[in-house]
């Protein structure tokens, strides 16, 4: 019911429709990865999931936002049912409760630039996602681009305005046997700026 | 609750338009029975999902009209809503812009068609050319992002004016006090009919006689002879519906003339508009006929030039 009232309230202002460009929407585990510039991001890229799979689609937010105040974590945990990191973990491993989903069979959707950017195109990818497909190598990696975001909300801004978002899929990637991590996380990158 | 009564003359329309529906729907059908090359099947699909688009947006219309004014101001509100947001979508705003484009969304837009609601002419017709022209500005300004700042602030600015104020011209001929016992309804009724009808006529004629085109590089499908058949076309059923106007037939003949011609106009300019962005289409919300801005273009430019055609010479 909630979730049928964000979906409407989504497609209304900011559109959120999906293109499947490089593949089809599939039940397989798959980890979904995408630039990131917009608090929306989230929500338009599971917004523009089949409902099937959104509910095996699990994204990955960060815990000093969604996991604070009551709405965000209501939005986050009961409607995305995301899996919340801590960012600047000291002593633990930020990457635990992403293995533990993966390894529950879900699939996920990641940000690995780590923070909201203010350009088009998105900065250097983190390592999170090498060390995720190193460890789950049946996991297809699928880059989307989601265009539109930093104008409909951009960072610094509270109030989405109605401009209408897509999420572009990409290929799916594998790491290859010998690629190196720099080597893997800038042929991820330019999957998805070949997406923009 | 009762329904609303609905007006005997308004009966009669709709079933006029009801009736040319079933006969285009049965074209429709008979065609796709009979083409046989690709390129001809092509056009008769997009043919019928044109129609069975236009089955929706006359019951959606029928609907405004039966139930009157607050329904019909919102209808229309909410297609500047939807023309807004496809102008802004392909218009490359900078994300420095959120403020004039949610001042745009969330402060003219509805501003706008309250004035609508409370009749509050003066208002209305100067509310985005001057309130919202300089204000625009002035939001953006604060930013201090300088790069490309004129053209980034007329962008938002000629979204506004032809999806929110000229469409706002539709509804507003609700408030014209007409001579005698006429309302005002059919005079909304009358500008969409001849403005749609032209359209489809134009295309129509194009299909069927279009050899010589008038702007290939701005809108390849325009052609002379769908032009001049369509409007020719539209005019004379302009014309033929002065009975619901304050119009004699030469006058609603004239009215119809200068809606096809201005429709015309618009359609042109908002296909170079377009152009210039690098799309066909304005969107994709509605089957075969792309986005709802695709299907307004020519009430941009129509709808303001009818309201003070009217507002000049018949008003009281």
């Amino acid at each position: 019911m909630i979730s049928a009232l964000l979906i409407g309230l989504t497609r209304f202002l900011v559109g959120g429709t999906g293109q499947w460009v490089g593949c089809a929407p599939s039940s397989r585990q798959r980890i979904y990865f995408a630039n990131h510039s917009s608090h929306l991001d989230t929500i338009i890229l599971w917004a523009a999931m089949p409902p099937d799979l959104r509910r095996r689609t699990r994204p990955v937010a960060a815990a000093d936002y969604w996991g604070k105040g009551a709405v965000n974590r209501y939005i986050a945990v009961n409607i995305l049912n995301a899996v919340l990191i801590e960012r600047n973990a000291r002593g633990s491993d930020p990457l635990e409760p992403l293995r533990d989903a993966l390894a529950a069979g879900d699939s996920l959707i990641i940000f690995p630039e780590g923070t909201r950017a203010f350009e088009r195109l998105p900065g250097a990818f983190k390592p999170g996602l090498y060390h995720l497909a190193k460890a789950f190598p049946e996991a297809e990696l699928v880059p989307v681009y989601l265009d539109n975001l930093r104008r409909a909300l951009p960072k610094g801004s509270f109030l989405p305005v109605p401009i209408s978002c897509v999420a572009r899929f990409g290929c799916p990637l594998q790491l290859e046997a010998s690629e190196t991590k720099p080597a893997f996380l800038e042929r991820a990158r330019a999957a998805v700026v070949q997406m923009a | 609750m009762t329904l609303p009564t609905i007006d005997p003359t308004m009966q009669l329309l709709f079933g006029g338009v009801l009736a040319l529906l079933l006969l285009a729907s049965a074209v429709g059908f008979a065609l796709a029975r009979r083409v046989t090359t690709e390129n001809g099947r092509e056009t008769v699909r997009n043919l019928n999902a044109r129609i069975k688009a236009w089955w929706v947006m006359v019951g959606v219309f029928a609907l405004a009209f039966i139930f009157g004014k607050g329904v019909t101001i919102v209808l229309f509100a909410l297609i500047s809503f939807y023309c807004l947001r496809e102008f802004l979508t392909l218009t490359p705003t900078h994300p420095t812009d959120h403020r004039p484009v949610a001042a745009a969304f969330y402060l003219f837009l509805p501003l706008q068609y309250w004035l609508v609601w409370i009749d509050w002419q003066s208002m209305l017709t100067i509310l985005i050319p001057v309130y919202a022209f300089l204000l625009l500005p002035v939001l953006a300004v604060l930013k201090g992002e300088t790069d490309d700042f004129l053209a980034r602030t007329a962008r938002i600015q000629w979204a506004l004016m032809l999806t929110v104020f000229c469409i706002s011209h539709a509804p507003a001929l609700l408030l014209l006090e007409l001579p005698g016992d006429h309302q005002p309804i059919f005079l909304l009724f009358f500008l969409i009919t001849v403005v749609q009808l032209s359209d489809v006529l134009q295309y129509v004629a194009g299909k069927l006689f279009g050899r010589r085109k008038i702007a290939p590089n701005v809108s390849p499908s325009k052609t002379v002879e769908g032009f001049v058949g369509g409007s020719l076309a539209a005019t004379g059923v302009g014309a033929a519906l002065w009975w619901i106007t304050p119009f004699t037939p030469l006058e609603a003949a004239a009215m119809a003339a200068a809606i096809v011609l201005a429709g015309f106009l618009g359609g042109l300019v908002l296909s170079a508009v377009k152009r210039s962005l690098g799309a066909k289409d304005w969107g994709v919300m509605i089957e075969g006929h792309g986005g709802a801005l695709d299907r307004m273009d020519s009430v941009t430019f129509a709808a303001p030039l009818f309201f003070h055609l009217v507002n000049y010479f018949f008003a009281q």
